[in-house]
């Protein structure tokens, strides 16, 4: 508590908001950010905060928004996933902020989802997720399976040919359902069952001699075989340098990975990676105007020229400016009057296109594959002939086959096509 | 040089020119060519058969070929992100063609497939090598893809040929495409190569032959050959079986040591001092930060920086382990809760500590190239350096700890005040200073098993807390207060678990490994070799 009201104070310094004289509450509109600035998740979220209070910077020189300046207000959930619905509660009831920008895990997502809609609060969340999933009150501004595993899955097929899928993930909600959706993709492609092997691995898996000895093996049977990583967090790190020492080499066996972006390649000796894959919707080395002219702002921003950009900070960046529009369109902060604006809002990509926010509160983005470079960054190999617009529901599960989710017309997140109900938000 | 290669593939001067022209407009166009068109380009460079293709396509290759800002192409001597600048050669002549710096240049790229296809080429051109290793790799490369170009290549290297390995590897490419050939008798006499083969594309290709096709027909006509083939493939997977068994055995080795490793320390601080220290992660922590920092004071020497760093994680860790003594643990000594949460007290402040001067993130220590690649013994079994490195590293740091108890002075302190405390002071021996030297000793071990650590996993803040629990697992297994018990517990428990994975999975397998510890100590509390005699009473 203290300790998040000492960085208020420190924020409005930095900001230059605190104008002498201001009471606060009624001049500026809360910005709540809801991101792990300890704990295993830190590593990744911190990131995801100074972005957002770069744009909330941005925006303030601007003149704000509705005439109001904006306040940027910080929570620590500190990896800790029941500590997220609490902070959440705390920036809904008490600060009563107008927008959260917040969550990485699929799991933290899942903790704060019941408080946002009994607050009916607005989320905007943005890294890539398992999909499955349509809330009134969230914002998905990451990649749905269908924007980013089964593109990537696409690619090794028709321009790589690969014939024998190996699914390695961390054991968790996220690699779960996207493998679940993954092998019925395959498998409805003609892949055989014996040509996809999917193993799990646990959180911060350090000793991976016998897993790429197996990759090795199931990938010397004579086809093109290719490894889909779903590996999440530090994981990654000794599982490449494995990889590199027992020379399994992108051009014998690539791997693609939804969750290795230019921020974790940092901490990684990349030499031995060279020309393994990755799947985003953004990458630091796409070269556009729009995209130099972020990288530069966020190296000044962060004061320090050997930082990163990646692809949930586009995400963010997509989904402040789309928050500002309905904002502006809307005429107040009211989450149903901004819910209400928001779908059909466009705003343009860093990397190109742009990104319409769609009814199931998904958005439309590019899908790039890029091939790991010696410097830690990424070659674009393949990139979509348009945006793709992101499905909630995957198509290739039975389960999900017949559900639509539809925030305009059907005001349903949830609604079976087949027997024509509602059958309410599923946040299980 | 260049004219002598010109008089090697007989040119002459005048075709020379005009090849010149050609060849310098076909590496103009790879600047703006899409990855599908690099690769045809590339082709059209082999096929003008000039001096300087293997040398422009060596250099794509390994990503020395820049355009520069006078659209022109060139080749960069060295790639190093170290210089300052680079100097530069023409993709024609070979000669120097001045200097620029990185900024000013832009790289072609290259793909996968583009990669795949310019090593197999290149490989044409190391074939001619004076280093045998070149010419091994260069004929695994052109193994792999072999066609008509190739094999006629291999043949007329393997009348030359004096390097056993390379010979071996050529009769094993002319083997395999002998079995395309038209007489049986050929066929068979590869098949018998083949069957003292072990590597997967043969096992494969043996494997094609004798697959029936959907109508019941053969690939391989003659019935002699089908009979040999499987009788290779037999002893090909029987090998290969062996060798995977080897492969698992060294697997739970090197797991079994990086545990011993992490443990030793604390069988020190915990097994012989009693203190139950929940920062010993974090002094690994400390090992592996100070490994990076000694890379990052030598970065031209990665090579040195591990040996360096041994020594340097030992002091750093053993001073911070002294100090821990000093200001904490000597008035919580003979209270183990209390000890429990000022440790993990202070384990908390280093890892924040470490936070705000370093950040938050993972920080990239490098491998040195001596620790990274493959041992390959044979083609079914190959060991990896940095694994292979740390058992003999953990055989090492054990046995010196083992010499400096037994042999000296400090060592023999150290047994007296841990057996009897009282009666060792009263022998003249100042307790208080060998608790001190004790502490910073088994703190300075945990530094050294970070270096070795940093090699393996995530220099991180959190590097310490993923194996604190092991290391207690395995003290508390082997029995606390013996050395060798946390040797033999170190390595049983890596063996079981990595036995077990293949079979169980990672997640099942360590939960296994738990249960089985947990039943282990409910029949036997003091571990494998409990402490006996008077020593084991008072504590």
């Amino acid at each position: 508590m203290k300790l998040k009201h000492l960085c208020l104070g420190a924020c409005m310094l930095a900001f230059g908001l605190a104008l002498p004289g201001t009471a606060g509450a009624q001049d500026t509109i809360k910005v709540g950010i809801l991101h792990s600035l300890s704990g295993t998740m830190a590593i990744s979220e911190t990131t995801l905060k100074d972005t957002v209070l770069m744009m909330i910077d941005e925006q303030n020189k601007k003149g704000g928004l509705l005439g109001k300046k904006l306040e940027a207000v910080i929570v620590d959930p500190a990896s800790d996933w029941p500590l997220f619905a609490e902070k959440a509660r705390e920036l809904l009831e008490k600060d009563k902020v107008a927008v959260v920008f917040g969550c990485w895990t699929s799991v933290s997502r899942k903790s704060v989802l019941p408080v946002f809609e009994k607050n009916n609060g607005l989320l905007f969340y943005p890294v890539q997720y398992e999909g499955e999933e349509s809330s009134k009150n969230v914002i998905y501004t990451g990649a749905a399976p269908n924007q980013q595993a089964i593109p990537a899955v696409d690619y090794l097929m028709n321009e790589v040919g690969v014939k024998r899928w190996v699914l390695e993930g961390t054991d968790y909600v996220y690699p779960r359902t996207t493998n679940r959706i993954l092998e019925a993709y395959l498998r409805s492609k003609g892949v055989a069952a014996a040509d996809i092997s999917i193993n799990y691995t646990p959180f911060g898996h350090a000793d991976w001699q016998t897993r790429v000895a197996a990759i090795k093996r199931f990938g010397s049977a004579g086809k093109k075989t290719a490894v889909v990583s779903t590996v999440n967090g530090d994981a990654n790190v000794p599982f490449y340098k494995e990889l590199g020492n027992q020379k399994v080499s992108a051009e014998d066996i690539p791997v693609v990975a939804f969750s290795v972006g230019e921020e974790e390649l940092s901490g990684l000796d990349t030499k031995p990676l060279v020309g393994h894959l990755a799947a985003w919707n953004y990458f630091q080395s796409v070269s556009t105007p729009a995209n130099k002219e972020f990288i530069s702002k966020w190296k000044t921003y962060i004061k320090k020229a050997d930082r990163t950009t990646n692809d949930p900070m586009e995400a963010h960046f997509i989904g402040f400016n789309l928050w500002a529009q309905a904002v502006t369109k809307a005429k107040t902060t009211d989450v149903n009057s901004v819910l209400a604006a928001l779908p059909g809002l466009e705003t343009p990509n860093l990397t190109g296109g742009i990104a319409r926010m769609l009814p199931n509160h998904h958005i439309t983005k590019p899908v790039y594959i890029g091939e790991v470079r010696a410097d830690g960054q990424f070659d674009v190999v393949w990139k979509s002939p348009t945006t793709v617009p992101g499905d909630a529901w995957s198509d290739f599960l039975p389960v999900s086959r017949d559900t639509e989710a539809d925030w305009v017309k059907l005001k349903c997140g949830n609604y079976n096509t087949k027997t024509k109900a509602c059958s309410g938000q599923n946040y299980k | 040089m260049p004219l002598l290669l010109a008089a090697l593939i007989w040119t002459t001067p005048a075709s020379a020119q005009s090849g010149d022209d050609e060849f310098l407009t076909a590496v103009g166009e790879l600047r703006e060519a899409s990855f599908a068109d690099k690769e045809a380009i590339a082709e059209r460079l082999m096929a003008s058969g000039h001096a300087s293709a293997g040398a422009v396509l060596t250099a794509m290759l390994e990503d020395r070929l820049f355009s520069t800002q006078e659209q022109k192409v060139v080749i960069v001597r060295s790639n190093d992100e170290s210089l300052t600048s680079f100097e530069l050669l023409d993709p024609v002549s070979l000669d120097g063609a001045g200097s620029a710096a990185p900024a000013s240049l832009t790289r072609i790229g290259t793909n996968n497939r583009l990669r795949r296809f310019l090593r197999t080429t290149v490989a044409r051109f190391a074939l001619a090598s004076p280093d045998a290793g070149v010419r091994l790799a260069a004929v695994k490369d052109m193994v792999r893809t072999l066609d008509e170009s190739t094999v006629e290549l291999l043949k007329t290297r393997a009348s030359s040929e004096t390097d056993p390995a390379v010979r071996r590897e050529i009769e094993t490419g002319l083997a395999l495409a002998a079995l395309d050939s038209a007489d049986p008798a050929d066929r068979l006499r590869a098949v018998t190569t083949l069957s003292s083969r072990y590597s997967t594309e043969v096992r494969n290709r043996l494997a094609s032959l004798v697959e029936p096709a959907p109508d019941g027909s053969f690939a391989e006509t003659d019935e002699a050959v089908r009979v040999a083939a499987t009788d290779a493939i037999e002893s090909i997977d029987s090998t290969r079986q062996l060798y995977s068994g080897v492969e698992t055995l060294f697997f739970g080795l090197s797991l079994g040591s990086v545990l011993v490793l992490a443990a030793t320390g604390l069988a020190i601080t915990f097994g012989v001092m009693g203190v139950i220290n929940m920062a010993h992660g974090e002094m690994m922590m400390l090992g592996a930060y100070t490994t990076y920092v000694v890379q990052m004071l030598m970065p031209n020497a990665i090579g040195w920086s591990i040996p360096l760093a041994v020594p340097a994680a030992f002091v750093v860790a053993g001073l911070a382990g002294i100090l821990l003594e000093r200001t904490v643990i000597r008035f919580l000594y003979g209270r183990p809760l209390e000890t429990l949460l000022a440790t993990f007290g202070v384990s908390l402040v280093l890892q924040q500590l470490v936070r705000s001067v370093f950040s938050a993130n993972n920080r990239a220590v490098e491998t040195p190239a001596w620790m990274s690649g493959t041992l390959q013994l044979n083609e079914a079994l190959g060991i990896t350096f940095n694994r292979l490195y740390i058992i003999g590293f953990t055989l090492v740091v054990f046995s010196i700890l083992l010499l400096v108890l037994r042999r000296t002075r400090l060592g023999l302190e150290i047994r007296a005040v841990a057996q009897n405390r009282g009666m060792a002071r009263s022998m003249g021996i100042r307790s208080e200073w060998v608790d001190a030297a004790t502490f910073g000793l088994g703190s300075g071990i945990a530094g050294v098993a970070g270096v070795a650590l940093s090699q393996l996993t995530n220099v991180g803040p959190n590097l310490g807390q993923a194996y604190i629990i092991d290391s207690f697992m395995v003290v508390v297994f082997g029995g606390v207060g013996n050395l060798w018990g946390t040797f033999i517990g170190g390595m049983s428990l890596g063996l079981v678990n990595k036995l077990l994975e293949p079979y169980a999975g990672a997640v099942l397998g360590k939960i296994f490994v738990l249960v089985a510890l947990i039943l282990f100590i409910q029949r036997r509390p003091r571990g494998l070799f409990p402490q006996t005699g008077r020593a084991a009473e008072g504590t």
